[in-house]
């Protein structure tokens, strides 16, 4: 590769071509400062649109400054990053942009978080000239049942276009109109709730602003817990105690499963669940679906839908529905964790301890956005009473705590409580990408060739890569296993068994980037594949520590198919722990 | 930018379709597919766009972008008698701005809108290449100089009937 050798703040450094000035300062140990671009080298997704002007550079011989996050480096280019010209540039593209940007920071769901605000500060931006009579751009708040769009508070940094469009290829956003009227919106300016939008949330991990961010239900559960006629229950998604101790400064990949229990119960739920527990019972469920196909495939019927497709993601629901309306009968109709365990709970759980269906409340801690969505949907409820009556994402939980005056850091390990708080290590691996067909094939190999497996570890199945393919020996028969990670990579997935490019028996496919543990609902990981691959280890360390990492051999669950679903598949739990899936494709954009 | 509902019948989607074929269903092509629409039908409305998207294999929102992006594209279907008002140099000197305030005061809309009865709509062009008769008004074909405000009111009268 050819090689450029520039001058930077006086030092001389070489560089490959088309690098950006941006890196080839940031090899020198010199960081520009920047604000629209992104960089998540992970998932190897850039967004550079040069559009805030912050990160502009002096260019010996060039008139005017350049954005050095979007100019290439050229032979013998001498730059300079901090002169007295450059830094008025920079105060002034800051005010400029504050001028026309709420400043109602004390009170922003964004506050201590925002990129902005930190720009701000570095700066050292005091008043903001011409504030007095300068005319700010408004525009309608738009709230979804995951996400609000605060369009007032948005820069034009195009990340979550780049998310949305090039990463998910869910083409929910885009930038539209021009000049003071841009905003980011959906087609023909609709709410999100009439766009191919899946909650999928990775737009609002990625705004820089408050101008993308979730619906706080924070207040709900916390007006729940205050209500002495409530029964208030709460259950936890894997992939939250693999990342919830970065909101309190623990490293990336610390577990904090024992903390987070004390930390729950403290806050006043009356029973402290897992939804691993729901996690063995999806399995029980998904893999019975999956041995149901494979038996009638195997003894060849040849109109068996295979490949299965998992159907823990919401977000995953969301896409297929909206894109691939033709497929709708192929995924599982197994329901997610979250909802069988809401649907569980308010059947077989408030029966045994006497308590009315209205009378129970179900919180969830998601790393999810979608999830508030997934149970807001009309198939999860009974006479208009949710099976899940609030989903809150790891980071509302982290502010929960802390405006609870809970020293998270210093407390002591609690275990769940039981029956609905006991799991196994298969459960547990949901959290992240390859999990859930791992944990599927530990308990379907089983009940398939009657053997026991001393090796439980699928080591095949797990890793970062975006699109994953394997082969396990099903007692004879190759079972074909695919997994996608990120909405592009599970479409290129979808589209090759389409055009018959590849076939698969079986596939898991998460949304998120990482699956569940880089959720829209996590802490931000601002794509650091560093913190990702922390977390899965977190997850991984968590089920070699259980006994039991066979979701078959959960006792209670046991229990549960003995005293109230009879089998799997049975009447009764594709009453309650089944659902069906909706063409989504034409109502989009019904005007 | 609002839009009228309306149905595109079956000869109008082939019609789009072979517009994009043109192209080669090049989605880097697509302003120069919504041009050749424009033409196509006079106007954008939502489900060209939905239409466009599908063939270049883009989001609808990126399409709409781009239509709102550039003030060439309309979504509204133009008047029966597109007025347009030069509000080139010459003429803008010569008061063009005046004119437009009346043109709009008389049809009650704004540039880039359609009276109700789909008689008229607004825009403004820049330079038609007859300053010598600044300020200019072209109505459809019809081309009109010297305008001055009091004289807005007999130009629409003319094309009332």
């Amino acid at each position: 590769m050819d090689q450029i050798k520039l001058t930077i703040d006086g030092k001389a450094v070489e560089v490959p071509k088309g690098t950006t000035i941006y890196k080839a300062a940031k090899s020198l140990g010199i960081d520009i400062p920047i604000l629209c671009y992104m960089d998540l080298k992970g998932l190897n997704i850039e967004n550079k649109p040069g559009g805030c002007r912050i990160c502009v550079v002096e260019v010996e011989g060039r008139r005017n400054l350049a954005s050095s996050c979007s100019t290439d480096v050229s032979e013998g280019m001498v730059v300079k990053t901090s002169t007295i010209r450059v830094l008025n540039a920079r105060r002034t593209v800051m005010e400029l942009i504050l001028s026309d940007h709420p400043k109602d920071c004390l009170t922003c769901a964004k506050s201590g978080k925002c990129d902005l605000q930190d720009m701000a500060i570095k700066l050292g931006i005091r008043n903001i000239p011409g504030q007095e009579f300068a005319e700010m751009s408004t525009y309608r708040l738009d709230t979804s049942p995951s996400i609000i769009r605060d369009m007032d508070k948005c820069i034009m940094c195009r990340r979550c276009e780049t998310m949305c469009n090039d990463f998910q290829t869910v083409g929910a956003l885009s930038a539209v109109n021009r000049g003071f009227m841009s905003v980011v919106a959906p087609a023909f300016e609709m709410n999100l709730e009439h766009s191919p939008c899946t909650y999928c949330g990775q737009c609002v991990a990625v705004c820089p602003t408050g101008a993308l961010t979730e619906v706080d239900h924070t207040r709900n559960v916390i007006a729940a817990l205050s209500d002495p006629t409530k029964t208030v229950i709460v259950q936890t998604a894997p992939a939250v105690r693999a990342a919830l101790g970065e909101e309190f400064g623990l490293e990336p990949g610390t577990l904090v499963t024992g903390k987070m229990v004390t930390a729950l119960r403290t806050l006043g739920f009356d029973y402290v669940f897992d939804t691993d527990f729901a996690a063995d019972l999806t399995i029980m469920e998904e893999g019975s679906e999956l041995l149901g196909r494979l038996g009638k495939f195997i003894a060849g019927d040849k109109d068996v839908k295979l490949p299965i497709l998992t159907s823990c993601c919401p977000a995953w629901v969301n896409f297929f529905e909206h894109n691939f309306p033709d497929m709708k009968d192929i995924p599982s109709t197994a329901r997610s964790p979250q909802q069988m365990f809401g649907s569980i709970a308010k059947t077989y759980f408030a029966d045994k301890i006497g308590v009315k269906r209205e009378d129970l409340i179900v919180v969830s801690i998601m790393p999810c956005l979608a999830k508030k969505y997934e149970c807001q949907r009309d198939e999860f409820s009974v006479d208009g009473n949710p099976d899940v009556d609030f989903s809150i994402s790891t980071r509302e939980l982290g502010f929960l705590i802390k405006q609870a005056n809970i020293q998270f850091n210093g407390l002591p390990d609690e275990d769940f409580d039981k029956p609905m708080g006991e799991s196994t290590g298969a459960a547990v691996i949901f959290g992240t990408t390859g999990g859930v067909i791992e944990a599927a094939a530990r308990t379907a190999y089983e009940l398939h060739t009657g053997n026991t497996l001393t090796n439980v570890d699928f080591k095949e199945l797990r890793g970062l890569e975006g699109i994953r393919h394997a082969t396990i020996d099903f007692g004879g028969f190759p079972l074909k296993i695919g997994i996608a990670h990120g909405l592009g990579n599970a479409r290129k997935l979808l589209e090759d068994i389409k055009a018959g490019r590849s076939e698969f028996h079986a596939i898991e496919i998460m949304a998120c980037p990482g699956g569940c543990i880089g959720g829209g609902g996590q802490p931000l990981h601002h794509g650091d594949s560093t913190i990702l691959k922390a977390r899965a280890k977190a997850i991984y360390a968590e089920d070699e520590s259980k006994t039991l990492r066979k979701s078959h051999e959960n006792p209670y669950i046991i229990k549960l198919y003995e005293e109230f679903l009879g089998k799997p598949l049975s009447e009764k739990a594709h009453h309650l722990l089944h659902t069906h899936y909706f063409d989504k494709s034409k109502n989009t954009f019904s005007i | 930018m609002s839009s009228v509902k309306i149905e595109l019948r079956k000869d109008q989607i082939e019609k789009i379709h072979e517009i994009c074929k043109s192209f080669n269903y090049e989605g880097g092509e697509l302003i120069n597919v919504l041009h050749k629409c424009q033409h196509e039908f006079g106007y954008l409305p939502a489900e060209i766009q939905e239409v466009v998207a599908e063939q270049l294999k883009l989001s609808v929102a990126k399409v709409y972008g781009v239509v709102t992006f550039y003030s060439f594209f309309s979504m509204i279907p133009k008047g029966k008698f597109p007025i347009s008002i030069c509000t080139g140099t010459a003429c803008y000197v010569r008061g063009a701005e005046n004119v437009l305030a009346e043109f709009k005061k008389q049809l009650k809309i704004e540039v880039g809108e359609t009276s109700p009865d789909g008689k008229f709509s607004l825009s403004c062009l820049r330079c038609v290449g007859a300053c010598g008769l600044a300020p200019v008004v072209l109505v459809g074909e019809k081309t009109f100089g010297r305008v001055a405000p009091d004289g807005v009111k007999a130009i629409l009268a003319e094309f009332e009937q």
